[in-house]
């Protein structure tokens, strides 16, 4: 059965009711808010571990886990909580719509997570392309000031500072090291760990990173309960969730839906299905550009979970579902993707910095057939060499997709590459359009 | 990684206009006093809004804006491709090239540009010199792919939904002057579903406000002594109650507010206009630590 309206988080999703304060109220935001800060952190952070809620960012790390590794008591360096909203993966695109049509979610998520963790000031990182996002988020939390929601001495008794911070268009700023650097003003390389930004984070103080969707799911849940989270989805991956829908099918959509709902069904109950039907599906992207596509024989039955994913060695990660039919040149997908990673390496690891071009430049050749077939375990073999050697999980997210097409797609790569040498033309299927 | 230096012609001299002065007093308000160096992107960001590109000089006069060195403003200027390094068209088209725009017809946007402006480069003015393009990547609007980013004096605004027609149609509303409308080119409010086969997000009961209506907490730790039918009262009945219980909330969480942490909420409530983060004071500490 599909989620029902009354259980989704974000009723405004789309935009379609006005995102200032007092309609956010109407639908239910800030309600309770004092009362759920009265209950004291261990209890917010006891329940947020109970809901089974994992971090929406793409690891799936659980939330209330994370915010426990905080000190317990605040010593000389104050605790801050830092948002992620460098929203850059290819393919999602869920927590713009958070931030421009229900910002208010976001920003009481915040005052209660921070006050979880005894922070006063949280800082939201948005990328820097999201102007219209962090001008509505800059007003929206204008309006909470003169509310007094938050700020000092607000009507919930714990002095709160907010504050939007952006950045300038790289995507490796949304690894929290490097989301943390970049806030403190440098180039957004990553920080080897440990020590872990519970440990050592912004300013050298205790820090915790959470992706926009994890941090604005929490009043809802403390507000209807842990079990009602759980509920939804299987054991281990509970919950609702965003999916932003792109590619090949009718009608590209965000949508929250409860985790665990099979892939087949998203995509035909609210995408409008596959651009000619279910039979010319091809592969999908399952979680963003990073996670290795799956053939339609997997795309079949497989639900969309972190643990039903990383079954068929593919993975949730933002939940980004990239849809690609029959007309798909898949090799020349993942090569665009391969590009991707090249131009977004920040070059501090020789692997990620060589590799990554390498990489693209062999998959190129390889998407016209100017390629030796020996190559392409030459290409799998440098792919594992960056996978895992690297500070960051950005030689990991390279690495991905290439060995997913070549698990799943090794025989069309083959193919071209004969049909190159045998000097017969080679067809080169046009993608879209 | 990419490349990137500056331009080989740069201005003898840089100054922000009083406009970005107010802004740069907004943005150096958010960070600790000594972190004056997290405020960089912001002011890169504001000179390029200024002038429309990061010019050497700037540089030189961020750098002693946020107390660095200005090689360090070098790294982050060179490092952020958003930062324009050359002037560029009066309008800048970024079209978005990685592969979920590229699945649904960015080529042909890309087409559009290359005959319409001309090279691709965002230094590469057109014709008439008032548009660029070049091709960025993912710019986190998959479900409105293909898309542009358009930065010019108005903003920096998403065109979505597009198809070639349709940016070549924003192209000619853009050279003759008139205003253009953001957001998808069809009939799309942002990125709702149009063929779903259920409504979403369309029940009435989320927007009525009945969601505004006082609750009770679940598996509230306070009443967790009361039998476990009471967690489940209904909102209308412990209305009053918890209403009152809402009241005195306040004086009770900032008792334990201040009782962790004295200094920088005191700190932080003598002087409210002026924002500043509670890090202010501890921040110093930490080389002690």
């Amino acid at each position: 059965m599909l989620l029902q309206d009354k259980d989704r988080i974000f009723t405004n999703l789309y935009g379609r009711h006005d995102w200032r304060l007092e309609a956010a109220r109407q639908r239910g935001c800030w309600n309770g808010t004092a009362e759920i800060l009265q209950e004291g952190r261990d209890w917010i952070i006891d329940q947020v571990k109970k809901s089974g809620l994992r971090g929406r960012g793409g690891a799936g790390f659980p939330t209330g886990l994370k915010w426990s590794f905080m000190p317990k008591e605040v010593g000389a360096r104050p605790h801050y909580l830092v948002v992620n909203a460098d929203e850059s993966e290819p393919g999602t695109c869920k927590d713009r719509e958070m931030m421009r049509n229900d910002p208010h979610h976001l920003i009481e998520g915040c005052l209660i997570a921070s006050f979880a963790m005894q922070a006063h000031a949280c800082y939201i990182y948005i990328r820097g392309e999201y102007v219209l996002e962090r001008e509505r988020l800059e007003a929206a939390i204008a309006e909470a000031y003169k509310a007094k929601l938050i700020g000092p001495d607000n009507i919930h008794g714990w002095d709160f500072e907010l504050y939007v911070h952006h950045g300038a268009g790289a995507y490796i700023c949304g690894e929290e090291t490097a989301l943390l650097e970049s806030l403190e003003g440098k180039k957004g390389q990553p920080r080897l760990k440990p020590p872990f930004p519970a440990g050592a984070g912004l300013y050298g103080c205790p820090t915790t990173v959470n992706n926009v969707e994890s941090i604005a799911v929490v009043p809802t849940i403390l507000r209807r309960g842990a079990d009602w989270f759980s509920g939804f989805g299987r054991d281990g991956n509970a919950g609702t969730k965003v999916f932003s829908i792109s590619g090949h099918v009718n009608a590209p959509c965000n949508v929250e839906e409860a985790m665990s709902i099979p892939l087949k069904t998203l995509l035909e109950q609210y995408a409008g299905g596959v651009r000619g039907g279910w039979d010319n599906l091809k592969a999908v992207i399952p979680g963003g550009s990073s996670v290795p596509l799956i053939p339609k024989e997997i795309c079949d039955d497989v639900l969309m979970d972190f643990d039903a994913l990383r079954d068929v060695k593919s993975g949730l990660g933002t939940a980004a579902v990239i849809v690609m039919d029959n007309s798909t040149d898949v090799v020349k997908a993942i090569a665009r993707i391969s590009y991707f990673y090249k131009h977004e390496s920040c070059g501090q690891c020789t692997p990620c910095r060589e590799g990554t071009g390498w990489m693209w430049r062999v998959l190129e050749r390889m998407a016209r057939g100017e390629a030796e077939i020996s190559e392409i375990d030459d290409l799998l073999d440098v792919a594992g060499q960056v996978e895992g050697h690297t500070i960051c999980a950005l030689g990991d997210a390279a690495a991905w997709p290439v060995q997913g097409l070549i698990r799943h797609f090794r025989h069309e790569i083959e193919d071209r590459i004969n049909k190159y040498r045998a000097g017969k033309p080679v067809f080169v299927p046009v993608a879209a359009e | 990684m990419s490349v990137r230096r500056l331009a080989a012609n740069q201005p003898d001299s840089f100054a922000f206009n009083k406009d970005s002065e107010a802004k740069i007093a907004f943005w150096m308000n958010k960070y600790p006093e000594e972190r004056k160096a997290s405020a960089v992107i912001p002011l890169l960001w504001i000179a390029q809004k200024q002038d429309g590109w990061v010019c050497e000089p700037a540089m030189r006069e961020i750098a002693a804006r946020c107390a660095m060195p200005y090689i360090r403003v070098y790294e982050v200027a060179t490092f952020y491709t958003m930062f324009n390094l050359e002037p560029v068209g009066e309008h800048l088209i970024q079209v978005c090239g990685t592969t979920p725009c590229w699945l649904r017809g960015a080529d042909g946007l890309k087409a559009v540009c290359e005959k319409r402006i001309g090279k691709k480069g965002r230094g590469n003015l057109s014709a008439d010199g008032k548009f660029s393009w070049e091709e960025v990547e993912c710019l986190g609007a998959c479900s409105n792919a293909p898309m542009v980013q358009i930065a010019n004096r108005d903003g920096d605004y998403y065109y979505e939904d597009l198809t070639p027609e349709a940016l070549e149609a924003i192209l000619d509303d853009l050279a003759a002057g008139k205003p253009v409308e953001t957001g998808p080119v069809t009939r799309r409010h942002c990125s709702e579903p149009t063929e779903a086969t259920v409504k979403v997000l369309e029940d009435a009961a989320l927007f009525d406000g009945s969601r505004a209506k006082s609750i009770t907490l679940p598996h509230s730790a306070r009443t967790a002594a009361k039998p476990d039918g009471d967690r489940k009262s209904k909102p209308a009945s412990g209305a009053a109650g918890s209403a009152k219980a809402a009241a005195e909330a306040p004086k009770k969480a900032r008792k334990t507010a201040s009782d962790a942490k004295p200094a920088p909420k005191a700190e932080a409530a003598k002087k409210p206009a002026a924002k500043k983060p509670a890090a202010k004071k501890p921040a110093t500490k930490k080389k002690d630590d």
